[in-house]
């Protein structure tokens, strides 16, 4: 067992929508309520679910890009939520965040040299020779050639972008990234390369990330671990092999079912998922997913299950295992 | 490895309003008027025929002549020299005033927009009292509170242009801040000053100048219309505006008097709203590949 490099503790973000005139209401939203996970060094950690299930909302609120309402976000045992200001921007530098869109996430002003130099310049790393060196090798790194430097972001295709956004997530040298999507937006094959890329980083220089998607084909062959997310809390949590082989959670088993196999003569069970995603403006009761399950009992209706460890490693939130353990 | 294709740099802002201004003549149009009035205000002490402050006391409220090539005025001043010199003054007060609205105007609407929340509805409300007075009233309330100066103008006219500056710089100021690179960089510990100056700023800058361009020549209409009722600067000065009144007391017998500063005004104005059409569409970003 490696050492933790980050612990998330009961991550809480609930956005607040006034609405309506004249009287207006006001409405929350609970985009997390209380998430926990931990990163060992040189892990991969997957987050998936569903689009607006709060995984960008945990990566963001964890980097304080949005500012959580309470929990621990711990690196190395310090609390990254609340460092001083000074202190907050050197941890920065140890966690870095690649975007899932290539075209928004670069200024369009700026070269690609300004944009990578820009970090180092800010956090004084160096004179301007070690800075020009960095880029280059931070270049030849993610593979794009050194005369990129000169140029502007409109110059390039969408999974060189890509390549950009890594760089720059790298030359604060960190020790974990988050990824929110990296390759959503990108075509089926440069999504290829840029797996190999971050995958040969992962290995290089001992990275760790946190991998948030909803395509479990990326997150299966990237991540070692994995957490599912449902309407903002985990409902399962394990090594990605057994998550994916042996899902405990019907929400996890619906998932794993509903993401294409590429064989056309395997046999599709096409369980499908009755109604639409609950509001997480509304949540249900109990449990936040007893509407859709297929399994669902009274209990469901009126106990949220708690998230409990049901073998080494492996975690679920569901009240047909509370019975089994 | 992927290669990248190699092409030439980002076209600048500039060279960027060259391509398209050459395929249109309405802009090349008014950028050469423009560039021909500022000329001729900056070279009047070399290129005015006469003193425009020379009495010829013979000569009074003659029409165009061979000598006086646009006529004189009451006091026998030659009204050629008199517009040259006086675009000196309306210019330069314009364009202060202009300019002066413009950081100040920018700098609030992108602190307004970046802050957002209370500050942001506060400033914004606030510019919006501004806008509800004509700009003339605020002009008029401003030098009768303070005198009539020149440096008085240029605040009362800054002043009137300030709001819709904050409008123009808050609105793009908002889309940018949502985008993922000024995320980037509060990820990588930049301070907020940096992410206005560095990175919202240069990407707000091209609604600001054709918004500027535009103004350039309201103001100059305001600084004229002051100066028209005596509240510019002071005679014997000789501004467009004022050179505008003091020809309306003879306007049945010598109407030169206020038809040439009046379209002095004109070719100044046509020229910057031709210019400022072509700025527009040079950084609309429609037409752009961004």
């Amino acid at each position: 067992m490696t050492a933790t490099l980050l612990e998330v503790n009961d991550l809480q973000k609930t956005f607040t929508v006034r609405r309506g005139f004249p009287r207006t209401e006001t409405v929350h939203v609970k985009a997390l309520s209380g998430i926990s996970f931990r990163i060992a060094e040189g892990e991969a950690f997957g987050l998936v679910g569903e689009s607006g299930c709060g995984k960008s909302t945990a990566g963001r609120a964890l980097l304080r890009l949005i500012e959580p309402d309470g929990g621990q976000v711990l690196y190395r045992g310090e609390n990254f939520l609340t460092a001083p200001g000074h202190r907050l921007r050197q941890l920065r530098q140890k966690l870095q965040i690649v975007f899932q869109d290539p075209f928004a996430s670069l200024n369009p002003r700026r070269t690609v040299g300004q944009t990578l130099a820009e970090p180092m310049y800010v956090h004084r790393l160096g004179n301007r020779e070690e800075i020009q060196a960095r880029v280059e090798s931070v270049l030849d790194e993610v593979g794009l050639p050194r005369a990129a430097v000169e140029k502007y972001p409109h110059e390039f295709s969408g999974g060189q972008r890509q390549r950009i956004g890594i760089a720059r997530a790298l030359v604060l040298e960190p020790e974990l990234i988050v990824a929110d999507e990296p390759v959503s937006a990108l075509d089926v094959s440069i999504q290829a390369q840029i797996l190999l890329l971050l995958d040969g980083l992962k290995v290089r220089r001992g990275l760790s990330f946190l991998f948030i998607s909803h395509d479990l084909g990326v997150v299966r062959h990237f991540c070692k671990r994995v957490a599912v997310m449902y309407l903002g809390r985990i409902v399962e949590e394990g090594p990605t092999e057994e998550i994916f082989d042996g899902p405990l959670h019907p929400y996890t088993q619906a998932l794993r079912d509903a993401s294409p196999v590429p064989d056309p003569r395997a046999k599709v069970t096409m369980a499908r998922l009755e109604g639409e995603v609950a509001s997480a403006i509304n949540p249900p009761s109990g449990c936040h997913f007893h509407p859709r399950c297929p399994h669902a009992m009274d209990r469901c209706r009126v106990e949220y299950p708690k998230l409990r460890a049901v073998a080494p490693g492996r975690q679920v939130a569901c009240h047909l295992h509370d019975m089994a353990a | 490895m992927s290669t990248v294709h190699l092409s030439t740099r980002q076209p600048g802002a500039l060279a960027l309003f060259w391509s398209r201004a050459r395929r249109n003549k309405g802009t090349a149009i008014g950028l050469v008027l423009v560039l021909v009035m500022v000329a001729s205000a900056i070279l009047a002490p070399w290129i005015a025929p006469h003193d425009p402050l020379e009495q010829d006391i013979i000569a009074r409220l003659e029409p165009p002549s061979d000598t006086y090539l646009l006529g004189t005025d009451p006091y026998g001043r030659d009204i050629l020299s008199r517009i040259l010199w006086g675009g000196r003054v309306s210019l330069f007060v314009s364009t202060s005033a202009v300019l002066i609205a413009m950081v100040v105007g920018s700098a609030i609407g992108i602190l307004a927009g970046y802050i957002g929340g209370k500050f942001d509805r506060v400033t914004m409300a606030c510019m919006d009292v501004l806008l509800s007075f004509p700009s003339l009233i605020m002009g008029l309330l401003v030098v009768a509170m303070l005198g009539p100066s020149i440096v008085n103008l240029i605040l009362a006219i800054g002043l009137t242009a300030v709001a819709p500056f904050a409008r123009i710089a808050r609105a793009p100021t908002l889309v940018i801040k949502e985008r993922e690179f000024v995320e980037a960089g509060r990820a990588m510990g930049f301070s907020h000053g940096r992410i206005m100056g560095i990175h919202i700023l240069p990407n707000v800058a091209s609604e600001v100048m054709v918004m500027a361009s535009l103004w350039l020549a309201t103001a100059i209409r305001t600084e004229a219309s002051l100066s028209f009722i005596g509240l510019g600067v002071r005679p014997p000065t000789p501004t467009w505006g004022s050179m505008i009144r003091e020809g309306f007391e003879n306007i049945l017998d010598a109407p030169w008097l206020s038809i040439f500063p009046s379209i002095a005004i004109l070719i100044v104005m046509l020229g910057l709203n031709l210019l400022g059409d072509g700025l527009r569409d040079a950084t609309d970003p429609r037409l752009r590949h961004e």
